[in-house]
């Protein structure tokens, strides 16, 4: 039966070859023994960093140790230990002569190090390469069948290592403990006391797999798989640098749950995280996923360096990815070349190179994603998305008929236009401020002030002469006409400004602006400067500024209109300059608008920005708009004829302008019924379509721009460039290469390809590390030299090929771990067994390790029915204690309301600079940085916080009113329900005397105290009231939250 | 696995119940769990140390760092320039400024007027050291303080500049100097964590971040833990409305009864552990109200750090409690004070800071002294980097502002082996750049270290392969600063 089990579970069985034999130990082995004390010791100054090597000895290549040396002899003389200068020096006890020398404060060699060396010397110093840089092979099994209680490979290769000390499997766990570990390790949650029953009571053949076939299948499988990858991702809703700024990237989140729950394989997995946007037709999916790498930090701190801060962001990049499926250290090659893996620092600038083409800024937006991102519609939205896409074509369709009629009746209203007299014609909507300076002195001006306020602007005559259209302002470089408080758009308001102008020669000064009197202060303005059109949006004059100018001098003296329009984005590519109604090309001088920049100031004309920014000449026909005219409207409005003039205009000689304003204007005043109507469907289908636009969330991806030139940066400094390097993989991960992969895309194939030693072994073995507690490699992020060995090399090498042979197929991979015999085992310790591998590095024993930050809540929530099982969607803010963040910031905490505060806890909005305090508490990452290993500490707070956070509170408190009104009716009956929730199991009969001793003290100090009861009961925001009587509640509460904190509650064992 | 964990797996028994699983000392078994277990290690709950630590007798056993932040201008506190008044106005000269990148908010500005303090320096005490008229009580303390007027930083922002002074790396995810301290020496504590940060509140200014107390790669018990002046003053201190102590201690014997089952059943010492460390947090529920209790507290104490001390959340009542904390044995003592970033209104915003921590900061080094303790407390003032000596936005009458600057800013320190009543290292004429003597962030840690006992190039932890220190691969001890 279990060879057809095996057989069925699609293990390869190598065939009558018996069981593998354990290494013969007569020698010592390279890689177990030798390397690490090569490494540790000497590679320090004699390994791959060519920069620090000393002596020119490099102990890390065979080459190298048998050079000659320079002082004479050979560092290593194969089978001849005597005549190797290397054992002279190490055991050498002239501390002078000594390695590694005393003076740099490195202890010598132990005596068995010495050994170690000695021996392999005499032996013949036989050299291997790294073992994680060898592909991995498939090792032999043998025959399982013959054995007691192997289930699969798995145990096979377990039982050889485990026999080789003389140790054998422990007994199987039973099923209520297997049941409980399982759930928890698939789906973070303990089995539902249905679910329990139902696998215990299933007596077929295989029960178990098909118990673990419907863990797998659940919703909650892809949450909790997501929860960790949020780790290595280092997944996060805020950018972590000092302001610490929301952004939104959940739907990627929401792609990775997906990715889970459909069991994507792992290389798909792998390259649309990677390389999304770089597949050819890639769906919009496949760009969220790339998102995987815009997850990392960013900085919108006032004075950062861009390039500082973008490389620092391409360097994350390449250093998780490396860690993530490399398991390399690559961060240690970015200031000089890696000390003990033979990575240069060239290949890590090469390797840099990849992640380096985003186009991106180091100083990003606090307040939001920054570019480059997408939409990302969740499927109700993109319905809607749809529907109202089809209903903008529609309307576009019938207005494309429409305009066939349009010409002959535009022509007809021309020809008609010549009868109602002078009629002129000027787009109004939104129109916030006008000034023609005719005639109406309602406007003041201005002259005088000073920077800081000490002396006030005084009120003068307004002075007028002949302008373009009637009369305009005369400005004479020391007065503004001023407005009043109009204007004062801020940095996400999209703006317009017209105006016509004739500049003294020389003037320079605002037309239009919205400053106060510091002429680097904050506001906008459109200005005349060194003889170009100026525009400017600044919240700080010196770097959180929009600033450019036109490429075009302005002409002095001469009439000429200016327009200005701005979308509201923030960014320079969103501002239109027009000289003349003709758009002009113009110089970017800043773009670094990331913070608002509203200015208290009132809106004036001539001047804004103190007294050297008044403007000298005339200004006519000022029209502020609060929007972005389009293109059309701004060139109509640099026509100053009227409609009949510009009519009477043979049609090829009027301009663009011309020909714009007779348009718009016949369209909205002479335009047919039909025709209008057309028109205001396309509108109103535009505005309803982009008002949808704008709540449908983004998310941050990846963009191929540009290819940026990479350089070898000395010392890691940003600017300290050295060498120019193209794009390439490390040479000693792939023998067989001929040449490496050219860009992102095909790096993320070649990481999942055969060629690559790595990935499979990496992959599986956190996967092992989240079962076990600890991986195979322990060193999860370092399979380098200075990692750890595998404990089992034979296993991690068959999991490794196993998975990716099988598709890398993730949920199969765990099934077949965790049906294994090894996986099985109870957890008791041994204290003999203890003693001689604390760690469990044997795997003599189940594992049994305290539960992630984010297992711990969530088993709470759920044991307690409080649990919301909605799947995906933006983050929530449960319970927190309040002024955390006001603490530290100025940014307030806004808990949430209703099912929001009992979501699953990979939901919880993740501030990085101060992150979820329960989470911290049990040593969740703080992903600041990609994080694979797990840390699990045991201190008095985790006490404090499972006894007294309301979160643990409150749910002891629906899990007394669950039993409370459940079927149990005696308190030894409503306790075993306590305990089938919360531990899967019933409570043995001194757990349930304890726990009633501890009820009916609980009751009787209670009964007498309702004040306390109510106090003690009020904890969370769940109805709790009309469930039970409040001292019956309030004594159950307490014997809940008591198994809430129990040992066996927090650990899965 | 670290030294620490290899070492305790030498004794059998001890390893036994010592090592729990995962690294995390032992446990008092005897007294927590009755006879039945008796005969095994007897150590804390709270870390112990790595063995062969300190290094050597270091004259200090405690820190308490007030930490300044946002760069507390050098030249309107402990950094006269008289040259400066006549130069006003004038742009700072390029053969000082050499070239030295600027921070993007000054780095586009037209021009850089040098400007003079506006506050008047004297000399005080025997040792004649400089202060301004804005620290009237620091002056109090010139002979007891050592002036660093040669401190420099690599970083131009507050992030970088305050991880590194922090954790001795620019960019986050190394342990902060206190955990590191926690975890070399341990605590000195059995009721307290050895790692205790407060910040000022309500004062402003540039944010925090947690990290910048965590324990990076470290394991997360040597982060530092926030006692805060709103609620509990560590996080989830106080029991659920309604329950007395009383309850709370039958609670506890019924958790920890049905942990000892289950730990005679799975034999994990990690049950154990887990058994004192609720028996600690017992004990925390006392103990830290009654430390954060100034009730006891005499009135003339409060006539030496300033009626403020009385309101908890202020810099004063944080340094009164950083001096409880001192007497009971907390290794690390973390302040931070917000609100010294004066890129405008200069003038006006650093005499509020100044008038908020000036008599405190010397109120505790007085305190510390007539109490014995500031011969084994090392007490540390300094913010993360100086300010320019030329003008950020516009010069006026009245104001000017300065901009971050990392060549040369001033600390002081004091206590726990330091040599009072010296002024160290020197500036040029702009304090733009160090003439004499010049002190990094490295050396500076290097120091600190030195003064507890540990040597910097000693105290190390393997992650990813490499044995990471404080001081990275930098530092050196400032010898003529020590006693």
């Amino acid at each position: 039966m279990l060879q057809a089990l095996a057989v069925a579970l699609g293990f390869l069985v190598a065939a009558g070859t018996g069981w593998s034999e354990p290494r013969v130990r007569a020698g010592v082995d390279y890689n177990d023994d030798v390397r690490p004390i090569l490494s540790d010791r000497c590679y320090a100054c004699h390994g791959p960093d060519a920069g620090q090597r000393q002596a020119g000895l490099r102990l890390d290549r065979q080459d190298g140790a048998l050079a000659a040396l320079s002082g004479g002899g050979r560092a290593v003389v194969p089978g001849s230990a005597a005549e190797s200068v290397v054992m002279e020096r190490v055991a050498s006890v002239d501390p002078a002569l000594r390695m590694p020398p005393a003076y740099m404060g490195h202890d010598p060699l132990t005596d068995e190090e010495i050994g170690i060396l000695r021996q392999w010397i005499d032996e013949g110093a036989h050299w291997e390469g790294h073992w994680s840089f060898a592909r991995p092979v498939r090792p032999a099994v043998g025959d399982i069948t013959r054995r007691e209680r192997p289930r699969n490979a798995i145990d096979a290769l377990v039982l050889s290592a485990l026999e080789r000390e003389g140790l054998a499997l422990a007994e199987p766990a039973d099923r209520r403990a297997i049941a409980r570990r399982a759930a928890l390790d698939l789906t973070g949650l303990p089995a539902s006391t249905e679910a329990t029953e139902a696998f215990l009571n299933d007596s077929e053949p295989h029960a178990y797999e098909r118990f673990l076939d419907r863990l797998l299948a659940s919703p909650r499988y892809g949450e909790h798989m997501a929860a960790m990858w949020l780790d290595a991702a280092r997944y996060a809703d805020t950018n972590g640098y000092q302001t610490d700024g929301t952004r939104f990237m959940w739907r990627w989140r929401d792609w990775v749950i997906d990715a889970f729950n459909g069991n994507m394989p792992f290389d798909d997995f792998t390259v649309e995280q990677l390389a999304g946007d770089m597949l050819p037709n890639a769906t919009r999916d496949q760009v969220v996923a790339s998102g995987f790498n815009r997850n990392h930090r960013t900085t919108a701190e006032g004075g950062s360096v861009n390039e500082e801060f973008r490389v620092e962001y391409v360097a994350d990049r390449a250093e998780t990815t490396a860690t993530v499926w490399l398991g390399l250290t690559l961060g240690c090659a970015r200031c000089h070349d890696h000390k003990f893996d033979p990575i240069s620092q060239r290949e890590y600038y090469q390797f840099f190179a990849y992640f380096n083409n985003v186009p991106e800024k180091g100083m990003v937006w606090n307040f939001g994603n920054e570019d480059p991102l997408i939409r990302a519609p969740t499927a109700e939205q993109e319905a809607r998305l749809a529907r109202l896409e089809q209903e903008l074509e529609g309307a576009e369709a019938a207005w494309r008929e429409a305009e066939a009629l349009l010409e002959r009746e535009q022509e007809d209203w021309e020809a008609g236009l010549a009868r109602v007299g002078s009629l002129d014609w000027a787009p109004e909507r939104a129109l916030v401020a006008r000034e023609s300076f005719d005639g109406r002195l309602a406007v003041r001006s201005m002259t005088g002030g000073s920077i800081d306020g000490s002396s006030k602007p005084k009120q003068v005559a307004t002075e007028l002469a002949e302008g373009v259209l009637g009369r305009a302002g005369v400005f004479d470089a020391t007065r503004y006409a001023d407005l009043g408080p109009v204007g004062n758009f801020n940095y996400l308001d999209a703006v317009s400004v017209s105006a016509w102008i004739r500049p003294d020669s020389g003037s320079n000064g605002a037309i239009v602006a919205c400053m106060g009197e510091n002429p680097i202060g904050n506001g906008w303005g459109l200005f005349v400067r060194g003889g170009k059109l100026w525009w400017h949006m600044s919240q700080r004059w010196t770097d959180l500024s929009v600033r450019l100018e036109t490429k075009r001098g302005i002409a002095p003296g001469q009439w000429q209109h200016v327009l200005l329009t701005y979308d509201g984005n923030r960014k320079a590519k969103g501002i239109r300059i027009y000289i003349d109604g003709i758009e002009q090309e113009t110089n970017v001088l800043f773009d670094n608008l990331d913070w608002p920049s509203r200015s208290n100031s009132t809106l004036k004309v001539g001047g804004g920005g103190g007294l050297d920014n008044r403007f000298g000449g005339r200004i006519d026909e000022v029209r502020v708009y609060g929007r972005e005219l389009s293109p059309a409207e701004a060139r109509s409005l640099s026509a100053k004829e009227t409609l009949q003039s510009i009519a009477a205009m043979p049609a090829d000689a009027r301009t663009r302008g011309q020909r714009d304003k007779l348009r718009l204007a016949y369209l909205e005043s002479g335009a047919s019924v039909a025709v209008r109507s057309a028109l205001r469907r396309v509108r109103e289908a535009r505005r309803r379509h982009d008002a949808f636009l704008d709540d449908i969330p983004t998310v941050m991806v990846m963009r191929e721009g540009p290819e940026r030139q990479a350089f070898v940066l000395e010392r890691g400094r940003y600017d300290a460039h050295g060498e120019p390097v193209g794009a390439a993989t490390p040479e000693a991960l792939d023998d067989r290469r001929k040449s490496p992969p050219s860009d992102r895309l095909e790096l993320a194939r070649w990481i999942v390809s055969d060629s690559n030693p790595l990935t499979a072994r990496v992959t599986v073995n956190r996967f092992w590390q989240m079962l076990f507690g600890t991986g195979l490699v322990k060193t999860v992020e370092d399979f380098g030299s200075q990692g750890e060995a595998p404990s089992n090399q034979a296993l991690l090498d068959w999991l490794a090929v196993e998975f990716a042979e099988s598709g890398w197929d993730v949920k199969r991979l765990l099934k077949t771990i965790m049906s294994s015999a090894t996986y099985r085992q109870s957890s008791r310790l041994d204290p003999q067994i203890l003693e001689r591998d604390p760690d469990n590095r044997m795997l003599a024993r189940g594992p049994r390790f305290r539960l992630a930050a984010a297992s711990i809540r969530d088993q709470a929530l759920a044991a307690s029915g409080l649990l919301e099982e909605r799947i995906g969607g933006p983050s929530v803010r449960p319970y927190q204690p309040p002024g955390l963040w006001e603490e530290l910031s100025g940014n307030a905490y806004e808990t949430g309301a209703g099912a929001d505060l009992y979501r699953r806890s990979l939901y919880t909005y993740w501030k990085r600079t101060v992150a979820p305090p329960s989470m911290m508490n049990f040593d969740a990452s703080d992903r600041e940085v990609c994080t694979v290993g797990v840390k699990r500490t045991n201190t008095p707070l985790q006490a404090l916080n499972m006894m007294n956070d309301p979160t643990f509170v409150e749910a002891a408190r629906n899990l007394a009113a669950l039993v409370l009104g459940g079927e149990q009716r005696d308190p030894a009956g409503r306790i075993a329900a306590i305990y089938r929730r919360v531990l899967g199991r019933p409570p043995r009969k001194a757990e349930t005397d304890a726990l009633q001793s501890l009820l009916d003290s609980f009751l009787a100090e209670f009964a007498p105290d309702l004040d306390a009861v109510e106090r003690f009961l009020e904890m969370g925001e769940s109805e709790w009231r009309g469930l039970a009587d409040p001292v019956d509640l309030a004594a159950y509460a307490a014997v809940a939250s008591a198994v809430l904190n129990l040992d066996e509650a927090i650990t899965k064992q | 696995m670290n030294a620490g964990e290899s070492i305790s797996r030498t004794a059998t028994r001890r390893h036994f119940f010592g090592r729990t699983a995962k690294g995390l000392g032992s446990i008092a078994l005897a007294h927590l769990l009755g006879d039945d277990l008796s005969g095994s290690a007897d150590a804390p709950t709270q870390p112990r140390g790595l063995p062969g630590l300190p290094h050597f007798a270091g004259r200090a056993k405690r820190v308490i760092w007030l930490f300044q932040s946002g760069g507390p201008s050098q030249l309107e506190t402990f950094d006269p320039k008289p040259g400066l008044a006549r130069l006003r106005g004038q742009d700072l000269p390029q053969s000082v400024r050499k070239g030295q990148r600027l921070t993007t908010m000054t780095a586009s500005q037209a021009s850089f007027p040098l400007v003079e303090s506006a506050f008047e320096f004297q000399q005080h005490g025997a040792s004649g050291a400089w202060m301004s008229e804005l620290l009237p009580h620091t002056a109090r303390i010139a002979d007891d303080i050592c002036i660093v007027r040669s401190m420099h930083t690599d970083a131009i922002n507050h992030d970088p500049a305050v991880t590194f002074l922090q954790t001795g790396a620019q960019i986050a995810g190394r342990p902060s100097m206190g955990a590191w301290l926690s975890y070399g020496l341990g605590s000195e504590s059995s009721e307290l964590p050895s790692f205790v940060v407060m910040v000022t509140q309500g004062a402003g200014g540039q944010p925090l971040y947690d990290r910048l107390w965590g324990s990076g790669f470290l394991p997360t018990r040597y982060q530092g833990v926030k006692f805060r002046s709103v609620g509990d003053p560590v996080l989830y201190l106080s029991d659920p409305g309604g329950f007395t102590r009383g309850q709370r201690r039958r609670f506890l014997d019924t958790v920890g009864a049905l942990n000892r089952m289950q730990y005679e059943e799975y034999g994990d010492p990690e049950i154990v552990t887990r058994i004192a460390q609720y028996e600690m947090a017992f004990r925390m529920q006392r103990s830290v109200p009654e430390l954060t209790d100034l009730t006891t507290e005499p009135d003339p104490v409060f006539d030496l750090y300033g009626e403020d001390a009385r309101r908890p959340g202020t810099y004063a009542y944080n340094c009164l409690l950083a001096r409880r904390l001192a007497e009971r044995g907390v290794r690390f003592i973390q302040l931070y004070h917000r609100g010294w970033d004066q890129h405008g209104s200069l003038a006006s915003g650093i005499r509020t800071q100044a008038k908020a921590t000036d008599q405190a900061s010397a109120a505790l080094v007085l305190d510390l002294k007539q109490r014995g303790l500031l011969d084994d407390t090392l007490v540390v003032w300094g913010g993360e980097f100086g300010r320019t000596v030329y003008c950020q936005g516009t010069l006026t009458e009245s104001e000017y502002g300065r901009d971050h600057h990392p060549r040369c800013f001033t600390v002081w320190m004091a206590g726990g082996g330091i040599r009072g009543g010296q002024t160290y290292g020197s500036t040029d004429e702009f304090s733009y750049n160090i003439t004499e003597n010049p002190v990094d962030v490295h050396d500076l840690h290097a120091t600190m270290l030195h003064l507890l006992g540990v040597d910097h190039t000693k105290l190390t932890y393997k992650f990813q392969g490499r044995r990471f220190r404080l001081t990275d691969v930098h530092g050196r001890v400032v010898k003529p600063l020590l006693a």
